[in-house]
């Protein structure tokens, strides 16, 4: 059966899930969220968690020297390269496995690698498809907050259109990001041998169902995770969950998976509310709805978001049993 | 709060050679706003729990169901957040009627 908060509780009244609090993320970020959603189900399903982090805030702000928010052996290395030294670390694992030398050989370990959409979509890209492509057994998760927060809000290939950044500010010529986001879920998924998912606290059912189909995959699976920045999404400290619920409920991030070419939409959505209602919500679009130009900027996002979930549950319909692999 | 250790006491290289040592800074020192329980509103769903970004809000096992006990200010930085998301609270609610209220910081000073 799959698992649910009271027994999450149930499990985690008197012990912290990996990751501890005195952590300096922000007030309100979705970040520790996203960690302590996968950590709780990996335990509560009887694995030990190895965590590796790439450079960014969650990694900065839980482990300021001499403190560390850590409570399960942990990672560090750098910005660009998380999926590779967890790779490597599941390597090792195995490599000890295979001449004896393991200290519990009955021990179930899950290799999670957590990077930000900037350590994901862009400088991390080539290490993360190497690692998927090699077929190594850990769970990759993006907490993706659309941008490069932990240096100030600048532009990443997962900003959206018309969002405020410091590289890309709204102004009189350019309406802020002009390019789409990018899709980083067809890219992982175009590994052909791989669990591919989005996630969103806001549906924490669903998460921890993804994570364990994740841990239970025979092979690399990636996660992405819808993860609001409180801080440059310009929103108020207790807004993550609700702009999570809109971007679910408008399409902007629809909940899906792609197992072995296989696509299945996990939060069937009746009607999509207008993407505009997103927009309005959060505070780094102001510059946007300002200009002369935003209904049209608006209406073309519009327009994607609507042929993108269109083209979803055509791939739904056309994928139905037939796995790549 | 953590004392912070001189040169001579950090291990060699600036290992941390401890984990979860994040427990002892206190996060709490943050906080403008703060968030009070009203038990006799809350109907126990863990919401405030599952959502709290710094595990501030406690909760314990009573005959094997997990319980709202209340928030631990060391580390709640006030970000508002429990309240939102729980079902017994919301700006329509008459404040005593609430699980959950938010009050200025100010309010509670010597
Ligand atoms: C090679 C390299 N370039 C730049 C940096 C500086 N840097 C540290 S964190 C960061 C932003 C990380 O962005 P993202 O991966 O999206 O994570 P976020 O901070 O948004 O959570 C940058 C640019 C670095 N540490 N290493
Ligand atoms: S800057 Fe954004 S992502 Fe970083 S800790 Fe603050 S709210 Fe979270
Ligand atoms: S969210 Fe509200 S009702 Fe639910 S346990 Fe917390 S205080 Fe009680
Ligand atoms: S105000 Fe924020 S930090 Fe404090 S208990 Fe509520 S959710 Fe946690
Ligand atoms: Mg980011």
């Amino acid at each position: 059966m799959a698992l649910n908060i009271m027994q999450l509780a149930t499990n985690f009244a008197d012990k912290n899930p990996g990751i501890t609090p005195g952590h300096r993320l922000c007030p309100g970020c979705a970040a520790p969220n996203v960690a302590k959603f996968a950590l709780m189900t990996a335990q509560s399903l009887g694995y030990t968690p190895i965590v590796g982090l790439a450079t960014g805030c969650l990694e900065v702000s839980t482990t300021i020297f001499p403190f560390t928010a850590w409570n399960v052996p942990y990672i560090h290395n750098a910005f660009e390269n998380v999926a590779a030294t967890v790779s490597g670390v599941e390597t090792a694992y195995r490599a000890l496995a295979k001449k004896g030398r393991l200290v519990d050989p009955e021990k179930k370990y899950a290799f999670f690698a957590f990077g930000g959409d900037g350590g994901t979509y862009d400088i991390g890209l080539q290490s993360l498809s190497g690692a998927v492509e090699r077929g190594h057994k850990f769970i990759y998760i993006v907490y993706d907050n659309e941008g490069y927060m932990n240096t100030g809000n600048q532009r990443s290939g997962a900003t959206p259109p018309g969002s405020q950044t410091t590289t890309q500010p709204v102004g009189k010529k350019l309406p802020g990001k002009v390019q789409l986001k990018k899709n980083i879920v067809e890219i992982m998924a175009g590994h052909e041998n791989v669990y591919v998912a989005t996630v969103s606290t806001s549906e924490p059912m669903d998460f921890f169902k993804k994570i364990e189909k994740a841990l239970q995959f025979d092979g690399p699976s990636f996660i992405a995770a819808f993860s609001p920045c409180v801080r440059f999404w310009r929103i108020s400290e207790d807004k993550a969950v609700d702009i999570s619920k809109l971007a679910i409920e408008t399409g902007y991030w629809p909940l899906y998976e792609v197992e072995r070419g296989v696509y299945r939409i996990t939060k069937k959505v009746k009607e999509l509310k207008p993407v505009k209602e997103f927009i309005k919500a959060q505070g780094r679009f102001r510059n946007l709805l300002k200009r002369p130009d935003a209904e049209e900027i608006i209406n073309e996002v519009q327009e994607y978001i609507t042929r993108r979930w269109e083209r979803l549950q055509i791939l739904e319909e056309a994928t139905k049993d037939k796995p790549i692999r | 709060m953590a004392e912070l250790k001189n040169w001579k006491e950090l291990p060699i290289g600036g290992v941390i050679d401890k984990p979860a040592t994040a427990k002892e800074y206190q996060t709490g020192t943050w906080r403008v706003i703060r968030p009070i329980y009203q038990a006799e509103n809350c109907i126990h769903c863990m919401f405030c729990w599952l959502y709290c970004p710094d595990q501030a809000v406690e909760i314990e096992v009573v005959d094997g169901k997990p319980k709202m006990k209340g928030f631990n200010y060391y580390y709640c930085k006030g970000c508002g957040l429990c309240a939102n998301v729980c079902p017994k609270t919301n700006d329509k609610l008459p404040e005593e009627k609430r699980a959950i209220v938010m009050k200025p910081e100010t309010e509670f000073q010597e």
